[in-house]
């Protein structure tokens, strides 16, 4: 056996202590000959940090949650080829079967490659498809139609047809052209591009370099959140590599074919995930959205046909070139084809990145991948789409994913992110933070996103804080209408869908907090009321002593009493009886 | 122009190779800015003031582009900067009882910065780890699965290295 050791360093490895790791175990495995490498995230983020024992190609032991002491018996298990040391390390049958019931198009080599390395990325088949088409003779119109049968749609969560896009771009009269991908992953709960980019770099860059070929662009621009160091760091690295071997710049391949790249770091605004807003920014101005049409494909950067796709439509791309358009579209649904990314994360057991067939249903990647809930509670609700989607109740826990059927719950596909939600989150308090979130973000120029998203901040802020007034809901749901037909772009029409989305499931909490002034889900702390009950009450004055603010008074082996007046409900008085004598309402 | 408002002038020849690489180049505004911002810390009156001057445009056509962004700070820092994620997976796993926590401890507001210039602390959007939500980064490392407690040992921790008890 020839074994080699690869510790996966995504950013959220990292920031579980993968780098640590890897430092102790360096000096272990000098003069043993035993390679050690980085991997990227395979997206079992609760099992961080992650460390993988090769033999060649063949996985032999992938183990989790590893700390820097437990380096010399790894090391040691690395040298005598002998794992029984470290099977307390060993990822179990449970957690593995989170992999298994994937299907990996876009996360390919996620977690597999060395993000770092043109070689590694070579060896698991970057580049092939490109070197096919310029070899070849594989014409743009030949790539597109591949494109077309494959189905493929816009990952970023508008879900629009990409050949189309492309062709569109194609057929726009001019020579210069630009080529854009969005990786301003602006959505709360979503780090599927951050992934991708982090781990497997060079398939976007191929897709990318595809797309350009496809519309006839010289210049390919990969707009990144300022926020996402590490992936510029490696996309950087790997541009620079891809370069060095031929496959950007001049006469790539020694054809007619050139296309540059760069890099532009955001600066901080969701707006700037709306594609013409994007533009304006790369422009060097505040992104603001500009009216369509002229859609990008027509007058986008600097005015000329551009084409914007997100990371993870880019990722698909050489694999639909490699496969086959057919082989791609024989997954999925009748609407949606492919597979689709998700960032699974929030009140969930397994939280991670997942990668599915369209056409499974949200059970079977919230309980059978992400294994249910945390700690025995019940499931409520699973956000979808982040502040331009909605909440999907338990009762529809049944529906396929897929562009259409989940709109039709209210929800949208969205780019990815899926947060799940238990018994204890209160949705009235979920649709104020997903409006607090549009209200700032609202770049102003239109009064219906600017004005309206300020004025449904208000009034759920009131419903919150128990001051809500009766007329409230019926004056949330004409403002959410108001917003959604008025607003000019993406982020105002859809800011009122997390809260028409609550509003349709779970409107007895809207009414429960206006007319009953109380919480269903205990957390809108202005709204409780906490209780000592006298006869379970021991009077070991262990509450009291805790309360921050010396609200609860009493002697010694009596009943204590909270005053109301002072309580701050910060509830750790519940947190320190052990008598189950303090409750909640 | 030299804005004397918030004290020293800046020292404007930092930003020169900066200037010289981008000042002609078309939609650079924003790169120029982030440079900028690397420079000096934060973007002080008299530097934007400069960019103007030199890429020929209007103060107030920086100024305008510059607020428009969240990255860009018009203060300056402290030494350590906090960053706590307020993206939904936090917000759902309790990212208000750390920030809680973190004012309490430090005193200081959102936006604000400490009395020693240690510390600044800043609510932010989603960073993008959210399967280790509730997340934080000071500087440039991320701390993960946080608890109030563990939070209050981490920024300890800084104050005990930094000799600020």
């Amino acid at each position: 056996m020839s074994i080699r050791i690869a510790v996966g360093k995504g950013s959220c490895g990292i920031a579980a202590g993968a780098a640590k790791v890897s430092e102790a175990l360096a000096p272990l495995l000098a003069g043993s000959g035993i390679p050690l490498g980085t991997v990227g995230c395979i997206g079992m983020c609760w099992l961080e940090p992650i460390v993988d024992l090769y033999d060649g190609d063949a996985l032999k032991a992938r183990l989790v949650q590893v700390k820097p002491e437990d380096a010399p018996r790894i090391a040691d298990a690395a040298k005598n080829g002998d794992f029984s040391s470290i099977s307390d390390l060993i990822i179990t049958d449970d957690d593995a079967a989170f992999l298994q019931k994937q299907t990996r198009i876009a996360l390919r080599n996620c977690g597999i490659i060395d993000p770092d390395s043109i070689e590694s990325a070579k060896a698991a088949g970057a580049y092939t498809a490109i070197s096919h088409i310029l070899r070849d003779g594989v014409t743009p119109e030949d790539v597109i139609a591949c494109i077309k049968i494959s189905g493929l749609a816009g990952r970023g969560g508008a879900g629009f047809p990409t050949w189309f896009k492309w062709n569109a771009a194609r057929q726009s009269p001019g020579e210069e052209k630009y080529l854009i991908c969005n990786a301003d992953e602006g959505d709360p709960g979503a780090f599927m591009d951050r992934a991708v980019i982090e781990s497997d770099p060079h398939t976007l860059i191929e897709g990318m370099l595809i797309g350009a070929y496809a519309i006839g662009a010289q210049e390919a621009i990969v707009y990144v959140r300022a926020e996402y160091p590490l992936a510029i760091k490696r996309l950087e690295r790997a541009i620079g590599e891809a370069r060095a071997a031929g496959y950007i710049g001049k006469n790539i391949m020694d054809t007619d074919f050139s296309c540059e790249f760069r890099i532009k770091a955001g600066a901080g605004a969701f707006v700037c995930g709306e594609e013409t807003a994007l533009i304006e920014s790369l422009q060097g101005q505040r992104g603001m959205p500009r009216l369509k049409p002229p859609f990008p494909a027509a007058a986008g950067y600097w005015y000329k046909p551009s084409n914007i796709n997100n990371v993870e439509t880019y990722a698909n791309v050489a694999w639909i070139l490699n496969n086959g358009g057919e082989a791609f579209a024989a997954m999925g649904t009748e609407d949606s084809k492919g597979t689709k990314v998700f960032a699974l994360t929030g009140k969930i057991r397994r939280g991670g990145l997942v990668e599915i067939p369209m056409g499974m249903t949200l059970r079977d990647v919230i309980f059978d991948i992400g294994g249910g809930i945390r700690g025995g509670k019940a499931f409520k609700a699973v956000q979808m789409g982040g502040p331009s989607g909605g909440c999907i109740p338990a009762e529809l826990l049944d529906t396929v994913i897929d562009y259409k059927k989940l709109a039709a719950t209210g929800a949208i596909m969205g780019s990815g992110g899926m947060v799940v939600m238990d018994e204890s989150t209160c949705m009235v308090s979920m649709a104020k933070f997903f409006l607090d979130f549009t209200a700032k973000e609202s770049c102003g120029k239109c009064i219906h996103c600017r004005i309206g998203t300020k004025r449904l901040q208000e009034i759920l802020t009131r419903i919150v804080e128990g001051r809500g007034r009766e007329g409230d809901i019926e004056l949330l749901e004409e403002l959410c209408n108001a917003v959604r037909d008025g607003a000019l772009c993406g982020l105002g029409q859809t800011a009122p869908n997390p809260v028409l989305s609550t509003l349709r499931y779970f409107r007895d909490e809207f009414e429960a907090h206006i007319t009953e002034k109380r919480c269903p889900a205990h957390t809108c702390t202005d709204l409780l009321h906490y209780e000592i009950h006298a006869d379970k009450c021991r009077g070991c004055t262990a509450c009291a002593r805790k309360c921050p603010v010396q609200a609860i008074s009493g002697t010694v082996k009596q009943p204590h009493v909270i005053d109301q007046s002072k309580c701050i409900r910060c509830g750790q008085c519940i947190a320190t009886c052990k008598f189950d004598a303090i409750t909640v309402e | 122009m030299n804005c004397r408002c918030q004290g020293a002038p800046s020292d404007l020849s930092l930003l020169a190779p900066v200037l010289s690489e981008y000042a002609a180049v078309p939609g650079s505004l924003i790169t120029i800015l982030q440079k900028a911002q690397e420079i000096y810390g934060y973007l002080p009156v008299d530097v934007m003031y400069h960019i103007a001057e030199q890429t020929g445009t209007t103060p107030a056509r920086v100024m305008g582009v510059a607020t428009f962004y969240t990255q860009f700070r018009f203060q300056p820092v402290g030494k350590y900067l906090i960053m706590l994620c307020d993206g939904t997976a936090c917000h759902v796993n309790g990212s208000a009882r750390i920030a809680d926590a973190v004012q309490e401890y430090l005193h200081v507001e959102n936006g604000g910065t400490t009395g020693d210039g240690l510390f600044s602390f800043s609510i932010v959007a989603c960073l993008g780890c959210c399967s280790l939500s509730p997340v934080m980064m000071i500087n440039e490392d991320t701390y993960g699965s946080l608890t109030p407690a563990k939070v209050l040992d981490i920024l300890k921790e800084i104050r005990a290295k930094e000799g600020a008890l």
